[in-house]
């Protein structure tokens, strides 16, 4: 006992003196002025401590600047500030602007790739990107085509690239990167075209990789150990990546990693969720498919996973796991907790203890969910932790070449990687979501590397019995379980929003406008229509003094290809086919970034 | 020989009557109008695979096969019921439009559309069975769909496969 405390404040002594996180972007992070990473901070809170703009004076704002990027087709991620720099992205190509905040934003320099245009098809739903990342004077692109850039954040200087999969075989990106220590956290796409997925770290300064950990395989391939990765507080056992998958077909499993990653430095691991299992088609893959549909924490150093947790086994409905992991500490029923808060595809929202990997809460975060009747809450029952399918909604159950009907959510989720923002100040979640469900029948379907690999065909419409649109804005309560406030919404909500010390949470929404509402209530306090539609994040950050608020606007995107013309239901008969509105009598592409702040 | 050009004359009679075509397409069309049938499969007088709807607005099965292979292959990118989306053409004006051989070369082969305004890339799907074994019943779901002989959504009767139907697909899918 003695020894064990010794042993323990030595631990913790040598934790407050390391550098941890990476030093450099912590700094960074701890400057309100500044948006040094695509998710806010490590916690991906998307929480900015500015508070000039309140929800008293958010009605004056006004447009002070924008910024063509050159490039159509969906815009999402949003831009870095760092000191008097600002970095823009675009889709593909994936040009990267440095532009001085100092000199109205001049371009200082521009990176603009070359990379074949055959990775366009072979991007699901559109050749977005999200986001640059930045650390120790660097900033990092992860390309379309998986190539990762290293750049001189002041000159825009190429120092090292490295290759981290093959389009060839249906390997994309489109994800940001994560800066913790001295590497970089890079995640991998294609789960509709039978690639295994898999987190690769690589050195920030020389570009070499230092491990791999994939979604499944043999142990040493997923980075688990059997006895000490644990899921839901059990050993994961020997072959948990193989011996819940039938012959090879793990090899083509999926579980890709395109979301978003956070970081505890205290407890010195990351979070990621993992993607669908594939073919959709669930017949063709009998068994829980693990790991895909998987929270993760794994130690940045080694990769090698603390503890897991597979929200959908055996999934039936392209529900992916990817969705961000919000860190938080909260006090629940007197005690001090760490919380990570999820909002999966799945239209579940999760609450967790994120150093144990125990779970708290697992609600809904829409009411029509109906695929399940929840999740089994009790530790002691051998279904421990696995949501309860409803037969009528099982496309496993009703089989192969058979349509079931009315599913919800829909195959793009209750929410998709929009990410959700956190205010410390309110303790709400505030959630970007889909109310979209559909009707889902499963078939065989043959693999090529490179071709897609889908199996199932799917049609998607407004929630029935609702309020007629297809996104909801809500605000959540992740200790209680319960939603706080729902702002119905015409069309799917594909913004990250951003919440402030200013009370007010702004996001965007499809049709284009940017709102601001109150952080309390949700009530509106302004709204801006911008060139098109808004798939991008918010962000905010300062500049001589003045607070700005910033979104990328370009309409496309998963979102992009659902509602372009307009979504029908099959079932509502003749009558309400074209009676949806389409998202094009709205909008068009363009890609732009507009800038607000108050007059002078 | 005799017999499907006499099916045909009746279907074709009941689908001139029955169908409200969309704007601009007749159903008199020659690369639209059935001349024959051939195992579930309707063809025009060139030999061009096209669509029967019945009047009770029964499908032939390659169409309702296309709907459902569409849905898998092509909706990601070209949108619900061939629709189009914010960055892929509407394949339903596309199978109207475009002569049914330059169709299948852009489907097999791909194409690209790259420059300044626009980044727009077919993929060759030539080695991929999912699409290749189900190209004539894609073509001609979209066929139907863009001269509006169906509606959005999916077809809701559909006439039973053929045991040849079955036999190629299955040499085909292996």
């Amino acid at each position: 006992m003695k020894n064990l405390t010794l042993l323990t404040s030595g631990l913790a002594l040598c934790a407050a003196s390391m550098a941890f996180a990476n030093q450099d972007l912590q700094t960074q992070i701890d400057n309100p002025a500044q948006w040094a990473i695509q998710t806010g901070d490590y916690a991906n809170q998307r929480y900015s401590e500015l508070n000039q703009i309140t929800a008293d004076n958010v009605g004056d704002l006004q447009v002070a600047w924008t910024f063509s990027t050159g490039v159509l087709r969906g815009h999402e991620g949003s831009p870095l500030v760092i000191g008097d720099m600002m970095y823009v992205h675009t889709p593909f190509p994936n040009t990267v602007y440095a532009l001085d905040l100092n000199e109205d934003g001049k371009i200082k320099w521009k990176y603009a790739p070359k990379q074949d245009p055959d990775v366009i098809p072979v991007m699901c739903c559109d050749t977005v990107n999200r986001g640059v990342a930045y650390a120790d004077g660097k900033i990092f692109l992860h390309q379309a085509d998986t190539k990762v850039v290293a750049l001189d954040a002041d000159s825009g200087e190429v120092l090292w690239d490295v290759v981290n999969g093959d389009p060839s075989k249906g390997e994309t990106n489109t994800a940001t990167v994560l800066p913790v220590k001295d590497k970089i956290i890079v995640g991998i796409s294609g789960g509709e075209f039978g690639v295994r997925g898999h987190v690769t770290a690589y050195n920030m300064e020389t570009g070499e990789q230092e491990w791999r950990a994939y979604s499944m395989g043999p142990d040493s391939d997923i980075l688990m150990d059997p006895e000490n990765t644990t899921h839901l507080g059990k050993p994961v056992g020997a072959d948990s990546g193989t011996n819940t998958w039938e012959g090879d077909q793990w090899m083509i499993g999926g579980g890709t990693t395109w979301g978003w990653y956070s970081y505890d430095a205290e407890a010195d691991l990351i979070y990621y969720g993992t993607g669908n299992p594939s073919t959709w088609n669930p017949a063709q893959r009998p068994g829980d498919n693990r790991w895909s549909m998987t929270i993760m924490a794994r130690d940045p150093d080694d990769g090698m996973a603390k503890w897991v947790y597979q929200m959908t086994p055996h999934d039936e409905w392209d529900y992916d796991g990817v969705n961000e992991m919000i860190l938080t500490d909260q006090t629940i029923d007197g005690t001090e907790r760490k919380l990570l808060t999820h909002f999966d595809r799945n239209g579940l929202g999760y609450t967790l203890d994120r150093i144990t990997g125990e779970l708290l809460v697992a609600e809904k975060f829409d009411p029509a969910v109906n695929w399940t009747s929840g999740v089994d809450m009790d530790p002691e029952s051998e279904t421990y932790g696995r949501p309860t399918v409803v037969a009528e909604y099982s496309t496993a159950q009703n089989g192969e070449d058979v349509n079931s009907t009315g599913i919800c959510p829909a195959a793009l989720g209750s929410k998709d990687q929009q990410p959700a923002a956190y205010s410390p100040k309110t303790e709400l979640f505030y959630v970007p979501t889909n109310h979209v469900c559909m009707d889902y029948e499963p078939f065989r379907v043959s693999y090529t590397a490179g071709q897609p690999y889908v199996g199932a065909t799917l049609a998607m419409y407004p929630a029935p019995d609702s309020h007629g649109g297809m996104g909801n804005f809500i605000a959540w309560d992740n200790i209680a379980g319960e939603i706080k406030w729902s702002l119905p919404e015409q069309f799917s909500v594909w913004s990250g929003p951003l919440a402030t010390a200013g009370d007010v949470v702004f996001y965007g929404t499809l049709e284009g406008y940017l709102k601001a509402i109150s952080a309390e209530t949700g009530e509106e306090l302004y709204r801006f229509k911008t060139p098109s539609g808004i798939i991008g994040n918010v962000m905010s950050y300062e500049q001589d003094g003045k607070q700005y608020i910033a979104v990328l606007s370009g309409v496309g995107g998963w979102a992009g290809i659902g509602l372009a013309a307009g979504l029908t239901n099959p079932n509502d008969g003749l009558g309400a086919v074209g009676g949806y509105s389409a998202l094009s009598d709205y909008t068009a592409l363009g890609g732009q970034l507009t800038v607000f702040t108050l007059p002078d | 020989m005799t017999r499907p050009h006499i099916l045909i004359a009746a279907a074709a009679l009941v689908a001139g009557s029955a169908l409200s075509a969309a704007e601009g397409v007749s159903m008199d069309d020659p690369n639209i109008k059935v001349d024959y049938q051939e195992d579930g499969r309707y063809f025009t007088e060139d030999g061009v695979p096209t669509f029967n709807v019945a009047e009770d607005g029964t499908v032939d099965w390659p169409t309702f096969s296309g709907f459902r292979r569409y849905h898998a292959e092509c909706h990601v990118c070209h949108g619900p019921d061939g629709e189009g989306s914010t960055y892929a053409p509407a394949l339903k004006e596309s199978a109207v439009e475009m002569d049914y051989y330059d169709f299948l070369d852009v489907v097999t082969n791909g194409r690209r559309k790259v420059g300044a305004a626009e980044n727009s890339v077919m993929p060759a799907f030539g080695v991929n069975p999912n699409v290749m074994c189900y190209l004539d019943d894609i073509y001609t779901y979209l066929k139907a769909h863009g001269s509006g002989a169906i509606d959005r959504g999916r077809p809701a009767k559909k006439e039973a496969k053929s045991d040849v139907y079955a036999e190629t697909e299955n040499a085909c899918m292996g």
